[in-house]
């Protein structure tokens, strides 16, 4: 009996000793929910694009470098 | 295209509001409600900075995750849009936001709160493009015409970018290049050091020495 219980005292002091040994993520995962409103549609579906992705991110791309002086002012 | 990102360059910035105004205008923003804001830190001190704030349109949205009605969504571009509909006015994405983006119109007595407003990227929200009831509820959809934020764009003397995260570094990046090619760790090229000189060792201001007064005409140099 008292092999048996020194063998459970000493597997509970083993499983006490390494308790502290997992690892749980430190960064917090916001679960995001799933959206329950309407549809939206990508910005280039309508006029002036007509669904042209290539030609809206260029338009965008120009007015985007528009915000850069040294290649709009020489 | 990357993602849809505002940079602001609070070496640049010069507190004119006129993004805050910009921004009012374009989308017709309700009285007490202000989706763009410009925050400065140690106002009046030397050395003060100011930067404008709005909703960062974050990669990881707390106010996406504490919405309780799920009304927030996020566009291909990177936007983070809501639907008013949808929206209760509970005020919990304001708690989470810590940019204090979203907005809260007075619409009674008793701190009654009405549906939350935004800034949206000048992207509308989910209301056909450029219809006359996405203008009413969320304001004008600049990114379907082709354009950037009016804020951004409007910047006079372009602290603040906007667009995509890409080409922003580049323009930045470009930037800080041409400000370390040009000045000096003494005489910078602008900033407020370049305006006002740099603090001695007790915090006060030296100026800078005065440029060298122009030849009189006709003198000979």
């Amino acid at each position: 009996m008292s092999k048996f219980g020194g063998a459970l005292a000493l597997s509970l002091a083993l499983a006490l000793c390494v308790a502290a040994c997992g690892e749980r993520p430190q960064v917090v995962n916001y679960k995001q929910g799933s959206y329950q409103g309407k549809p939206d549609t990508p910005p280039y579906k309508a006029a002036p694009f007509n669904g042209d992705k290539t030609q809206w991110e260029h338009a965008l791309e120009t007015r985007a470098q528009n915000q850069n002086e040294y290649k709009r002012i020489r | 295209m990357a993602r849809m990102k505002f940079l602001c360059d609070a070496e640049r910035c010069i507190e004119c509001n006129g993004c805050v105004t910009a921004c009012k205008q374009e989308n017709d923003v309700p009285w007490g409600v202000n989706r763009r804001r410009v925050v400065t830190i140690n106002d009046g001190v030397p050395g003060e900075r100011s930067i404008s704030v709005a909703c960062m349109h974050c990669s990881d949205a707390p106010c996406m995750a504490v919405c309780p009605v799920d009304c927030f969504y996020k566009t291909q571009e990177g936007v983070v849009l809501h639907d008013k509909d949808l929206c209760i006015g509970c005020g919990y994405c304001f708690y989470a936001c810590p940019f204090g983006a979203p907005q809260f119109p007075q619409t009674g007595a008793f701190g009654v709160r009405g549906k939350m407003d935004k800034c949206t990227f000048c992207a509308g929200g989910p209301e056909p493009d450029g219809s006359p009831e996405e203008f009413a509820k969320y304001g004008r959809n600049r990114l379907s015409e082709g354009k950037l934020p009016a804020c951004a764009e409007m910047c006079s003397t372009k602290a603040l970018l906007g667009g995509d995260a890409d080409v922003l570094s580049d323009i930045y990046r470009q930037r800080v290049t041409m400000r370390a090619a040009r000045g000096t760790a003494a005489t910078p090229p602008w900033g407020w050091d370049a305006a006002y000189g740099r603090p001695d060792a007790q915090g006060q201001p030296v100026p800078n020495a005065a440029p060298p007064a122009p030849a009189a005409p006709g003198s000979k140099s």
